[in-house]
């Protein structure tokens, strides 16, 4: 029983660290490539507590409390469908059959607490920003729900317990070697999901003062970088579990987790940034082209 | 929610306040080409944990680049008022120490110090990049010190820097609402 509740209470706290950390590697590696020194790798870590710490923060109404706190709890609530491990009793979270379509929407329901909350800001900046998150949206998640659909139709089931199951038994057993094309399908969008670069349109510090999050301040902004932590672990988690055949202890799990987040950060240390149509129209274009490939293939085998 | 007795908490917060400094570079004069080479690659303040923000209500410093015309002094203190406590200003350059070579001039500001309260001076006609670096490190010393406390000299004298402003600014002058919020300033 004692375990039972460690294990939950765990979850989201080492996605928390695991997340910044490896944001804060992000911006060191990045300082590298532009042969800076670049801060230390906890520096994000340091600028949460400090933003907890501000003494101020201005507020615009329920709404705009609620919004943030709408993101974290919606991201904590999807993590704990995320099997981290895929054995034994550790941090395997909750698992039924189905929930691989539940995650795919508990993804959403962050973005939109957020934007509910911008919505009172009443912001122009931010209006625009939201605007812009949700038309991204709309372009890459049709790769990433063909990628979903051709495993599910694959593997035979919907939840990602057992997908993780039937990966097992060696490297040729994985999903990304099993099913390649729709794996690449979904990389793209997985970039996109990531805020990665060439798909980073919603919070451009440049275009519309950082986005969504420009009239958040202090306490506000330090939820919303706690949960983008959070959700960029959860991610990396659920593309791990999904097509690379999940990982047996922690160790692992790390490796391979940087591993893909290495190709998100090279990607985004190189491009530059999409207009908004220009993203859906890659998106629409591409990533759909191959993902339906993919289905095609999957439905003549 | 300002403590008067610091405990340990309000030390390991100086800590992350020292480390964490987002920066608004307000560029008001000559100093704004000053600040890309201090962020970029050759002196990288990044390193010091400084990062730029995008917007006020994310930034704790304020750097005040060069000269400031009365114009611009209007934005620099609606933009300051808008920050959120702790926050600290920097001012770069002789124009904001005593006019620097716009003594004369009959549309900037003299001293700044006048008008909002400056945490750290970087003297120079332009500072270089190194002198704006040591500068941000006598602001971390201050920090950790617990003297930058701008934010509460502001709240206690306001009287005093509303009349100096209004000097400066006449008929032309901020809206209460700017700084006469629900929770002070």
């Amino acid at each position: 029983m004692g375990m039972k509740i460690l294990n939950i209470v765990a979850y989201p706290f080492i996605a928390f660290i695991v997340g910044m950390l490896y944001m804060g590697i992000a911006r060191n590696i990045i300082g590298r490539i532009h042969r800076r020194w670049g801060p230390p790798v906890f520096q994000n870590l340091i600028d949460v507590f400090k933003l907890y710490r501000k003494r101020e923060a201005g507020s615009h109404g329920v709404m705009f409390h609620l919004g943030p706190i709408i993101m974290v709890t919606g991201i904590v609530s999807c993590l704990y469908f995320v099997p981290l491990l895929n054995n034994g009793v550790w941090l395997k979270g909750f698992s039924f059959e189905g929930d691989l379509i539940l995650v795919t929407y508990l993804m959403v329901l962050g973005s939109l607490g957020m934007a509910l909350g911008v919505g009172q800001g009443g912001v122009p900046f931010g209006v625009m920003g939201v605007t812009r998150g949700l038309t991204r949206l709309i372009g890459l998640e049709i790769p990433y729900f063909i990628a979903i659909i051709v495993l599910m139709a694959h593997y035979n089931t919907a939840s990602i317990n057992k997908i993780m199951e039937l990966q097992a038994g060696g490297i040729t057993h994985w999903g990304m070697f099993k099913l390649p094309l729709a794996f690449i399908a979904s990389l793209f969008s997985f970039w996109g999901m990531m805020g990665a670069s060439p798909f980073d349109i919603p919070g451009a510090p440049q275009e519309v003062a950082s986005g969504p999050a420009t009239e958040f301040g202090g306490k506000y902004l330090a939820l919303m970088m706690t949960s983008r932590g959070i959700f960029g672990f959860l991610k990396l988690t659920l593309w791990v579990d999904l097509f690379m055949g999940g990982a047996a202890t922690i160790l692992i799990l790390i490796g391979k987790t940087f591993l893909l987040f290495l190709t998100v950060l090279f990607v985004s240390a190189v491009y530059s940034r999409f207009k908004v149509e220009q993203a859906v129209d890659f998106m629409w274009r591409y990533p759909t082209l191959i993902g339906l490939i993919a289905l095609v293939i999957e439905m003549v085998r | 929610m300002c403590t008067d007795n610091p405990g340990v908490w309000e030390y390991i917060a100086n800590w992350a306040r020292k480390h964490s400094i987002w920066v608004l570079a307000y560029g008001t004069g000559c100093g704004a080409i000053e600040l890309p080479p201090t962020m970029t690659s050759r002196y990288d303040a990044e390193r010091f944990g400084l990062r730029g923000a995008a917007t006020p209500r994310q930034a704790d410093l304020l750097i005040i680049s060069g000269y400031l015309a009365t114009k611009s002094l209007k934005r620099v203190i609606r933009t300051y008022e808008q920050m959120y406590d702790p926050k600290y200003v920097m001012a770069l350059g002789s124009c904001t120490i005593n006019g620097g070579m716009y003594w004369d001039s009959y549309n900037t500001i003299k001293k700044l110090d006048l008008y909002i309260p400056v945490d750290v001076y970087v003297a120079g006609c332009m500072p270089r990049p190194e002198a704006i670096i040591q500068g941000i490190i006598s602001l971390q010393k201050r920090i950790e010190e617990g003297k930058a406390e701008g934010a509460k000299k502001y709240r206690e004298n306001i009287e005093w820097y509303k009349k100096n402003q209004r000097e400066v600014l006449g008929d032309d002058f901020l809206p209460d609402y700017t700084w006469n919020f629900e929770g002070g300033i």
